[in-house]
């Protein structure tokens, strides 16, 4: 479903995020993507989403490869792709149900259908009813599961989640994994850019650790040796 | 996903209330980008209804337009009848009229005041005068130089005297007018497509984030430009409405002041404001012009706002 081959991303600065990086995810896996902070996590999840493109190497998300993919194909590209962000980039003068109808508006879905699957989704969030309710009248943890909503609204193959735990308290952290589990249990290729070890190692699952742009090794091996220098 | 027509116009139409309500959220800013764009628009307008009103004012100065052919003395009043009667029949020539020695003689009498003075005269000095109008349709500058040439080359006549050639150069004056009007047009035009490029340049900025979420959730360029179109053609369009409110108060301020000129000529003349046609024009104008300005801002500006920079 996700592939890195060789992969580096210098940006315009001239910084390299990331260097020679590779790895694959499979369909419907779930998987952690880990390290330090400025590590190249982000760098990562913005070549899943073709928010960047890489500077070397290949990255082939369900089937496409995104380097040389033209701009007129990106827009239908991003659909595929729901994306979960720390800070939630929420509109903040648009009802909850204007935010999480975004992706099936653009996507020129019927009226009907948008009504549905809005409901359908905050429903999966536990937001039902709350749909006329403005941004900033939530608590961070819903603004959170109001994100997460409309990364899943359009039912993408893939969701991508960038530190979606990050501001939240460990009981909300907790829900909003357990909605990401669930969503991979029904088919969801889910990557999840997490600096917090504790609840990648909790989770049993895959993690990717990246270490100043490169892939650092087995997180078995590698999370211990991460650990101790914190 | 398919879209049928009634949402594919509902889409619009939620578009174009988005626009309309970001518009009514900003009623300072909208109202002065409004009027700039009314003041540039009523200006080309306000000076076409000007042209026209002059025009209209002076539509009967074609009547203005004669030609007086002099007589020499010796030529007899039945002599000059039949010269009335050939130039009456020529294509083009309108009225002929003969004022006879004796008719002139009697009118200088009357309105100059040398009546005694003229007593003294052993006969009239006066020649029997034809006062040629051609047809409106035949008024030209060229058309009356042929006349002209025409009556001259009658060894009866000894003079032939152009009347209107101050009316050939006010029409002259209205063309240059006219012209310039057009060329003030084009200008005022370039001027409300920048002003509001320059007010939807400023709109994408300070809606950065909402059209970075669009675009990351897989919003089209095209979906992305479509509210700014429609503040544009609304800016257009409510420019062109105060454009033409500008104009129609302008007319009723100088109204009276004008049919009192007009009466001190004896006119009924009335000032004749924009049109039902001209109120429709403006406006198709305006939004029009407010479209082109709000596409090339977002053409230019829209493409260079990604996601992936924020």
């Amino acid at each position: 479903m996700i592939t890195f081959q060789s992969v580096a991303k210098r940006y315009r600065s001239g910084r390299e995020a990331l260097s020679n990086v590779s790895f694959h995810v499979a369909p419907g896996e779930m998987v952690f993507l880990t390290g330090r902070s400025g590590a190249g996590k982000s760098t990562v999840l913005k070549l899943i989403a073709l928010l960047e493109r890489p500077t070397r190497g290949q990255v082939v998300v369900g089937g496409e490869g995104t380097a040389r993919l033209p701009a007129r194909r990106v827009p239908a590209f991003r659909r595929r792709v729901g994306v979960v962000f720390q800070d939630h980039r929420l509109l903040v003068d648009r009802p909850v149900f204007d935010n999480v109808a975004l992706p099936l508006i653009v996507a020129d879905s019927s009226l009907k259908e948008i009504g549905k699957r809005v409901r359908a989704a905050l429903d999966q969030v536990g937001l039902l009813g709350s749909e006329r309710v403005l941004p900033a009248e939530l608590s961070v943890g819903e603004q959170q599961r109001v994100g997460i909503a409309r990364a899943i609204v359009s039912r993408p193959p893939i969701l991508i989640a960038d530190e979606p735990t990050g501001n939240l308290d460990p009981v909300l952290a907790a829900e909003v994994m357990a909605l990401f589990r669930r969503l991979n249990e029904v088919g969801v290729t889910v990557v999840v850019a997490t600096h917090d070890l504790h609840l990648v190692k909790e989770s049993g699952l895959r993690a990717i650790v990246i270490e100043n742009g490169r892939i650092a090794g087995e997180p078995d091996t590698v999370l211990p040796t991460i650990e101790a220098r914190r | 996903m398919s879209l049928g027509p009634v949402s594919y116009l509902l889409r619009h139409a939620q578009a174009l209330v988005s626009s309309a309500g970001h518009l009514a959220r900003a009623p300072f800013a909208t109202v002065f980008t409004v009027l700039v764009m009314g003041l540039a628009l009523a200006l080309p307008l306000g000076l076409d209804v000007l042209v026209r009103n002059v025009r209209g004012a002076t539509s009967d100065f074609s009547g203005a337009v004669a030609l007086s052919a002099y007589l020499h003395t010796g030529v007899s009043e039945p002599r000059a009848l039949q010269l009335a009667a050939t130039a009456r029949a020529r294509a083009g020539v309108g009225t002929v009229t003969l004022i006879t020695a004796a008719q002139a003689l009697a009118q200088f009498r009357t309105q100059s005041g040398f009546g005694a003075a003229l007593d003294a005269l052993e006969g009239n000095p006066l020649p029997n005068v034809l006062a040629i109008t051609p047809l409106a349709t035949n008024a030209s500058p060229a058309d009356m130089e042929s006349l002209r040439r025409y009556l001259a080359a009658w060894p009866e006549v000894e003079s032939v005297q152009l009347d209107g050639a101050w009316v050939a150069r006010f029409n002259a004056i209205l063309n240059l007018l006219r012209r310039s009007l057009l060329l003030a047009a084009a200008l005022l035009g370039v001027g409300v497509v920048a002003v509001v490029g320059n007010t939807i340049r400023l709109e994408i900025q300070n809606r950065r984030a909402e059209i970075e979420v669009t675009k990351l959730v897989g919003g089209t360029n095209g979906f992305v430009r479509r509210p700014f179109l429609y503040t544009g053609a609304l800016y257009g369009l409510l420019g062109g409405l105060a454009a033409w409110m500008v104009v129609e108060a302008s007319l009723r301020a100088l109204a009276p002041a004008a049919a009192q000129l007009a009466q001190s000529y004896g006119s009924r003349f009335v000032l004749a404001g924009p049109s039902i046609r001209d109120l429709q024009f403006l406006l198709g104008v305006g939004t029009l012009l407010g479209w082109l300005g709000s596409w090339l801002a977002a053409a230019r500006h829209l493409a260079r706002v990604d996601p992936g920079s924020g």
